[in-house]
């Protein structure tokens, strides 16, 4: 290992060492604030590494990292979704009863496996990643000990994940009993080359992909999706719902791009029939919701099938369809839930739509935010969302997937449905009189920035689209 | 630029309205109102300049704005307006200013966003009528629904969150389905020429298969079917024009409804002549067939708005008959019954907002012999009731005869139908007067005639339709030369419809 490849795994180093830090300083000295600024502090130092290490790229750390511009930019991602979720979580956590420190510590923990995820390229630092961010998130889920549900989504989380995990790990042995390798590039090229086949591998194969399928809460591997959802504390849900997703999403990219899915009509189908079930299960259960949190939890599970979509594209469209739909949605989930977040008391979470009755008389501000965020999601112009869609459909199209394009475009008006209760809800006239506190400093400028992010990608993509075209993967 | 001002104006001027209007109802209501004569001011800048008459004359552009904005995909901000546009674009400012009047007393809470809303579905609508880029078009097709939701769902009346949402959903899915034929288009053109691009002139010139050319076509169709709306397309309409209040029945009826007629003259005909040729028997049978339907169906309500949104069904169905005739007779008069039903079903909406403010039902059999308590909203109700069955001296008399004149040598059947529509129109019509107003005032009701600012609306109203009945020549002029370019490409597909016309 010389000079430069420590500099192409900087974001990697300083986060790692932004947790031993926090980890040291809560030992000694139990300050929430201070923790959070270290944590905000290391989330930024990491951010601003990433201009360092994107000098000496595309640079391979053999053989198990790939650190190039779509590994940075899927980092990039995953930083400001846990810069936003640590920032949003300070307000809501001194509400909280019990110590508040060890949150930062477990976010940053999963923030490096996330970021070890988008760089990963062998079977090893696959699993080391998922792991890392797995177990941060039982922790996490469970973080509210007082609430039942905190609990029962943890217990959940700990037990489905890790029955993931064992398919996962189980899956990696079989293939490599098969194929004699762990790394991505080498089984890209076997398979490509139509040298791998039989059961061993074929097994090995469809344990991967069902233990992927959980992570990603694709149908039918969704079940615990809208329990964690509901259970876990507002801010951790947006950080499974955005940067846990969006990492495995991106390792999946990486290996799908390298293996062109296209030539294996077996997998495309198994990936088109999940694709199409997600976005029908996902949007239907979604419609009967009367807790935010769940129907964002279904929403959720319908927009990884929209993903899906451009994971079958030719790869030319994939890479920048579905990045740009993830930085929508990042950008968009964060910001739902960050407003739920703000609205959350001692007691319980803002989930109910009750919650929500006549808010933009109450707190137009607040109200504004979320109905930027559900037109984002519904896919209205003016949002990043609405690009995020079009590139998506644009993908299906140039590549002729209509069956896939059909039901994306019946569930975009399912999905209205649900998107367009909760803002008449927030625009009808108030029923009852509810206590408001006013909106932290932190939590303001985070909901402002995310909102600008969202408005500036709907209607000036043009940078990020070139940003992205520029990517492409090694 | 001057384009693009005229979207900026009202996108600005709401989100001022909303800023300034909180604590001063009335200044909002003055912003958006000086917002729109500005635009005015501006599109009779256009229109007088002595560029624009020759190209008037010619068919061709007035004034174009092409600036790239997503280069990396081929999408610019493209804007341009011919004849065509700009009699539109006239309309939908003509109609903003009539409904931020006709809204100045009616509307007392949350004023400073109900502008807000009004003015961003003007800008959107005003950007369809411009659109050249068909990223752009989808942009603003879709940029009008959210405010007119929001119009419907919070201003609107007794049930309208169902109404609104019904409106929402029915026009989204229908502009989903456009937006696969705006892609297939694109790549299609992309396979072709190497040139991805969402340019609407350079979009013209692709070749297609015919089956590819059906199928983008019905993509296209659907959206703006559903916006017109056709026959089987048409259940969001009668809700959403009942529940919207006053000023959102004004736009939903006068403006929303012409997007769909334009973009199937602007897009449909021209992209695709060969594949309207082949679906055009269809679309005369649906045309008739929601004639015939709308006016039924309006013969059968009690409720006052319900009645009108179902006689625009019928109204729509003869825009729809001229456009897929596609003489120049009745291509024309579907332009002018776009004009003449926007004012005239604009003015009966008003006259139901009226009589809701003051009697606060709609319900027609709580209402009779009104005449006596209020004789002049009496006798514009009766003037409006008039222009829609279509009396001579008022555009709609111009447009319907063009429309039936231009379709009776090709589709002497089909015309023969349509033309019951006027019989039954002049049932329903005289039926709500006589219903409302003539009779003897049995409940004894008492109530304010028309104020100065109501009857200054009013009698611009009148006068508009009006001059559209006795000289309706210069609107004509304005629009001829260019259905005539769209005329050349539907009959080149379809030797057949040569005949039709009055050249």
């Amino acid at each position: 290992m010389n000079y430069a490849d420590l500099i192409a795994l900087s974001p990697l180093i300083v986060l790692a060492a932004t947790s031993i830090v926090v980890m040291l300083v809560i030992a000694f000295y139990r300050s929430h604030l201070l923790t959070l600024v270290l944590t905000l502090l290391g989330l930024a130092l990491a951010a601003a590494s990433i201009s360092f290490a994107a000098s000496v790229l595309p640079r391979a750390i053999p053989p198990l990292i790939m650190v190039d511009r779509f590994a940075l930019y899927y980092t990039v991602l995953v930083l400001l979704a846990s810069f936003s979720v640590a920032a949003l979580s300070y307000p809501y956590l001194k509400l909280q009863v019990g110590h508040a420190e060890e949150f930062y510590l477990l976010l940053l923990a999963a923030t490096v496996g996330c970021s070890v995820l988008a760089a990963a390229t062998h079977f090893a630092s696959f699993f080391l990643g998922i792991e890392i961010l797995s177990v941060s998130l039982y922790a996490l889920a469970a973080y509210l000990r007082h609430r039942d549900r905190s609990i029962e989504a943890g217990v959940k989380y700990l037990i489905l994940a890790a029955i993931s995990s064992a398919f996962i790990l189980f899956g990696m042995a079989l293939v490599y009993v098969a194929t004699g390798t762990m790394e991505f590039r080498a089984l890209a090229s076997l398979s490509r080359s139509n040298g791998v086949a039989g059961p061993v591998f074929l097994a090995g194969t469809c344990m991967i992909v069902a233990g992927i399928g959980f992570k990603l809460a694709l149908v039918p591997f969704h079940l615990w999706t809208p329990d964690v959802y509901e259970g876990a504390p507002a801010p951790v849900t947006a950080f499974v719902a955005t940067a846990s997703k969006g990492a495995v999403f991106a390792l999946v990219l990486r290996y799908v791009t390298l293996v062109d899915l296209q030539a294996h009509p077996s997998l495309f189908a198994i990936f088109t029939a999940v694709a199409i079930a997600s976005m029908f299960v996902g949007n239907l259960l979604a419609l009967f919701q009367k807790n935010i949190k769940r129907m964002l939890a279904y929403s959720s599970i319908s927009h990884l099938g929209y993903l899906l979509v451009t994971l079958l594209a030719s790869s030319t469209m994939a890479v920048p369809a579905s990045s740009f739909y993830l930085t929508a949605y990042f950008i968009t989930t964060l910001g739902a839930f960050g407003v739920v977040t703000v609205l959350s008391t001692t007691e319980r979470d803002a989930d109910s739509l009750d919650d929500y009755q006549g808010l933009a008389w109450r707190r137009p501000w607040l109200a504004a935010v979320l109905s930027i965020m559900l037109f984002s999601l519904a896919g209205i112009p003016l949002t990043a969302g609405f690009m995020g869609k079009f590139y998506v459909v644009a993908a299906g199209v140039g590549s002729s997937l209509w069956l896939l394009v059909a039901s994306l475009v019946i569930n975009s008006a399912i999905g209205l449905y649900y998107y367009l209760r909760i803002i008449v809800a927030m625009f009808s006239p108030a029923d009852r009189e509810i206590r408001t506190d006013p909106t932290s400093v932190v939590s303001s400028v985070i909901l402002t920035a995310l909102t600008l992010m969202l408005l500036w990608l709907g209607m000036y993509p043009g940078p990020v689209i070139s940003l992205i075209g520029a990517m492409t993967i090694h | 630029m001057i384009l693009l001002w005229l979207i900026i104006i009202p996108l600005i001027s709401g989100l001022l309205a909303w800023t300034f209007g909180s604590g001063n109802n009335n200044r909002s209501r003055w912003i958006s109102l000086a917002a729109l004569l500005i635009d005015s001011a501006l599109l009779i800048k256009l229109w007088s300049e002595p560029a624009s008459q020759i190209a008037l004359d010619r068919g061709t552009w007035l004034n174009e704005l092409n600036i790239p904005w997503i280069p990396q995909l081929g999408i610019s901000l493209h804007l341009a307006v011919d004849g065509l546009s700009l009699v539109l674009i006239a309309l939908t400012l003509f109609l903003g200013i009539v409904s931020v009047v006709c809204s100045w007393t009616g509307v007392r809470e949350r004023v400073g966003f109900f502008h807000l809303n009004l003015l961003w579905i003007l800008a959107g609508i005003l950007g369809v009528f411009m659109a050249l880029d068909l990223f752009l078009f989808y942009f603003f097709w879709e940029l009008m629904l959210v405010p007119m939701y929001f119009l419907i769902s919070i201003w609107g009346h007794e049930n309208r969150v169902y109404a609104a949402l019904k409106f929402f959903i029915f026009t989204q899915a229908g502009g989903l389905a456009m937006l696969l034929s705006i892609l297939a288009l694109y790549f299609i053109h992309g396979k072709d020429t190497g040139v991805y691009t969402f340019d609407y002139p350079l979009l013209l010139k692709t070749a297609m298969a015919p089956p590819a050319a059906f199928w983008i076509m019905l993509g296209f169709l659907v959206a703006f079917l559903v916006k017109l709306p056709a026959l089987p397309f048409h259940p969001w309409l009668p809700d959403a024009h009942t529940e919207a209040p006053t000023a959102g029945s004004v736009i939903l009826a006068g403006l929303m409804l012409k997007t769909g007629a334009y973009g199937l003259l602007r897009f449909v005909l021209p992209l695709f002549p060969d594949a309207v040729a082949s679906i055009s028997p269809v679309m005369l049978v649906l045309a008739v067939a929601g004639i015939v339907y709308g006016a039924v169906l309006a013969l059968g309500q009690t409720d006052l708005k319900r009645l009108i949104a179902y006689t625009s069904v019928s109204h729509m169905g003869f825009v729809l008959l001229g456009i897929f005739v596609g003489s120049a007779a009745s291509l024309s008069g579907a332009v002018v019954q776009m004009l003449a039903h926007g004012v005239t079903t604009g003015g009966l909406f008003i006259i139901a907002g009226m009589l809701q403010d003051r009697i606060h039902t709609r319900d027609m059999d709580r209402m009779t012999g009104f005449w006596s308590a209020a004789p002049r909203i009496g006798s514009v109700a009766l003037f409006f009731a008039l222009a829609s069955l279509g009396l001579p001296g008022t555009g709609n008399f111009i447009g319907e005869f063009m429309v039936l004149l231009g379709s009776y040598r090709s589709h002497a059947w089909i015309t023969a139908l349509a033309a019951s529509g006027l019989v039954l129109s002049a049932l329903y019509s005289l039926g709500l007067v006589q219903k409302v107003f003539l009779g003897r005032n049995s409940t004894g009701r008492k109530f304010v005639d028309l104020s100065a600012r109501e009857s200054g609306v009013i009698a611009v109203m009148i006068i508009a339709v009006l001059w559209l009945g006795i000289l309706p020549q210069p609107v004509l002029n304005t629009v001829r030369p260019v259905l005539k370019n769209i005329e050349c490409c539907a009959s080149h597909a379809h030797p057949t419809h040569m005949s039709g016309g009055d050249k």
